[in-house]
């Protein structure tokens, strides 16, 4: 047995991470075309800085005129909520239910490569808009109220879940399905017996965060007309009654921190 | 009665994985498919009941062309086919006795198997053939929670539900240890006399292929080299099977080379 020599003769060998980029005239040259991007950038957009100063006490008055938060007309607040909370759900339902024959037919695995094509297609189109986008376009539809944002959120729902859940099936045991096969079990008895199981407690997760993430949504969709709390605090900011809308975003704050923790707590039991 | 007759599966461009098989299994008898990891053995066993597509020849069972069947046909002509996996390939998330009875799957309609009202015969059915294995008991467990021959015991009650006229198994035993494998094989080798099936089995084990069969294959690179009964699997057919798998000519590669070799071998054959 020989022992590492410690203290020897020998200068202590010396390390370095190797840098993320191996030649250094790219990296040195990446980090100042960065450089010269941001000073141009910064140059050339019209920031009116007189404005700016002129807007500053507005802005102030607007916060002094928020507190103390009024929460007097609190069954307006609560109608928006409600309504809010109502968009969210169906919206998740909704969303979550046609994720699943989306999902399947964006999984390579197994569709077909036209019908994966128009599934990639579908998830593509109804991820490329931020929800705010779809629901102007949904307000001018279908008018103001909440069926805009529902529609705008199941869209949002399809997107994002579906998409995920192509990736959780394009992974699954392919021994499953194979054994499915053996037995004689026809392509959509497959996908009930091999593929849905292998993908059920992803499902439930996502169906939890999206929950999550279609309340904060709604709050914002509402914004353009979409209904629920979000048009109340439009309403609120264009009678000037800023005291009001300064509740309004308290409440959104503890409603959203609330969802965030009981999603949370629900996804991390599942997994 | 299963016949093979000059059956080639190529992959691609490459060498066939087949060149030209032809096999005759009569009924109720138990055959050992042995060969090194990449001679086809897994190949041939797939293309049987066309898991894998053969790319030329013929196989029949019971006088009824496998080859060239379609959709509907080919699901009803699985039925008839049994399979065993190496990994069991069972749904883990489902119960046991929903795993025996997905052996039905290309009997039932699909509302049948997705509300798994099935009929009262197959449910019968299924408790008279876990009671055989004895797994019974079991019923209700979630099949992940089984141990690993407890598992394969399901598998094989699955694939027996199909009222399978050829039960085909692919390394059965090769993720057990030694003893249940034995309980596996003579479990096979019973079930093919009370049945009066022909059982297909590959493996890796060429003593219980010896004990537990009566008809030992060997296969090499693709075509047959030995076919005979367990008394005439003498040394010489195994160093025929085995011996010098990948360079027959360089003689003087080390063990380590060699066991390195094969090592990749697997890896490559598993996927």
């Amino acid at each position: 047995m020989t022992r590492p020599e410690t203290g020897g003769a020998k200068p202590p060998r010396t390390w370095r991470k190797p840098p993320f980029i191996a030649n250094p005239l790219l990296r040195y040259g990446l980090l100042g075309v960065v450089a010269v991007y941001l000073v141009w950038a910064f140059a050339t957009l019209p920031f009116n800085w007189e404005r700016i100063s002129e807007g500053l006490p507005r802005a102030a008055r607007i916060f002094g005129g928020g507190f103390p938060p009024n929460f007097s007309r609190f069954d307006l607040l609560l109608t928006g909520f409600t309504e809010s909370l109502q968009i969210a759900i169906l919206a998740t339902l909704l969303g979550v239910l046609l994720s699943i024959p989306f999902a399947v037919m964006a999984a390579r695995n197994v569709a077909p490569l036209p019908v994966y094509l128009l599934g990639r297609a579908v998830i593509i189109v109804s991820r490329s808009f931020h929800p705010v986008i779809v629901a102007i376009l949904f307000v001018a539809a279908v008018g103001f109220g909440p069926l805009a944002g529902i529609l705008t959120l199941t869209l949002y729902s399809i997107g994002f879940v579906g998409k995920l859940l192509a990736e959780e099936i394009e992974e699954i045991d392919w021994g499953q399905v194979e054994a499915m096969r053996a037995t004689g079990a026809g392509y959509l008895a497959t996908l009930y017996y091999a593929v849905f199981p292998q993908i059920l407690p992803r499902q439930v997760g996502l169906s939890m965060y999206q929950l999550d993430s279609n309340l904060r949504a709604s709050a914002v969709v509402g914004i353009v007309g979409a209904g629920g709390i979000g048009s109340t605090l439009m309403n609120a900011f264009g009678r000037y009654d800023y005291d009001f809308a300064f509740a309004i975003l308290l409440v959104i704050i503890a409603v959203i921190l609330v969802s965030e923790g009981v999603s949370g707590w629900v996804r991390k039991k599942i997994w | 009665m299963l016949e093979i007759s000059n059956l080639i599966k190529r992959y691609g461009h490459d060498e066939p994985v087949l060149k030209g098989l032809d096999l005759s299994v009569e009924d109720n008898s138990v055959v050992a498919i042995v060969g090194a990891s990449g001679a086809g053995k897994s190949t041939m066993l797939r293309c049987i009941n066309r898991l894998v597509e053969p790319t030329s020849g013929s196989i029949t069972l019971n006088g009824s062309e496998l080859v060239n069947l379609r959709h509907r046909e080919l699901r009803h002509a699985r039925r008839k086919i049994g399979m065993v996996f190496q990994g069991f390939n069972l749904i883990d998330r489902l119960t046991v006795m929903e795993n025996v009875l997905a052996g039905r799957l290309g009997y039932v309609n699909l509302f049948q198997a997705v509300t798994r009202r099935y009929p009262a015969t197959d449910i019968e059915r299924a408790f008279v053939l876990m009671e055989r294995v004895g797994i019974a008991h079991y019923a209700n467990k979630r099949a992940d929670e089984l141990s690993g021959g407890e598992r394969q015991r399901v598998g094989v009650v699955r694939a027996l539900m199909q009222e399978p006229e050829v039960l085909l198994a692919d390394e059965p035993t090769a993720s057990l240890d030694p003893r249940t494998s034995e309980q596996i094989m003579v479990l096979l080798q019973s079930l093919a006399s009370e049945l009066s099936l022909p059982v297909l089995i590959n493996i890796h084990n060429v003593a219980q292929a010896r004990t537990y069969t009566d008809r030992i294959v060997g296969l090499r690179h693709g075509t047959m080299i030995f076919d005979g009964t367990p008394a005439d699997f003498d040394k010489e057919a195994l160093d025929a099977i085995y011996g010098g798998i990948e360079s027959p000519e360089d003689e003087t590669a080390s063990p380590q080379a060699d066991h390195g070799k094969s090592e990749e071998e697997v890896r490559h054959d598993s996927t």
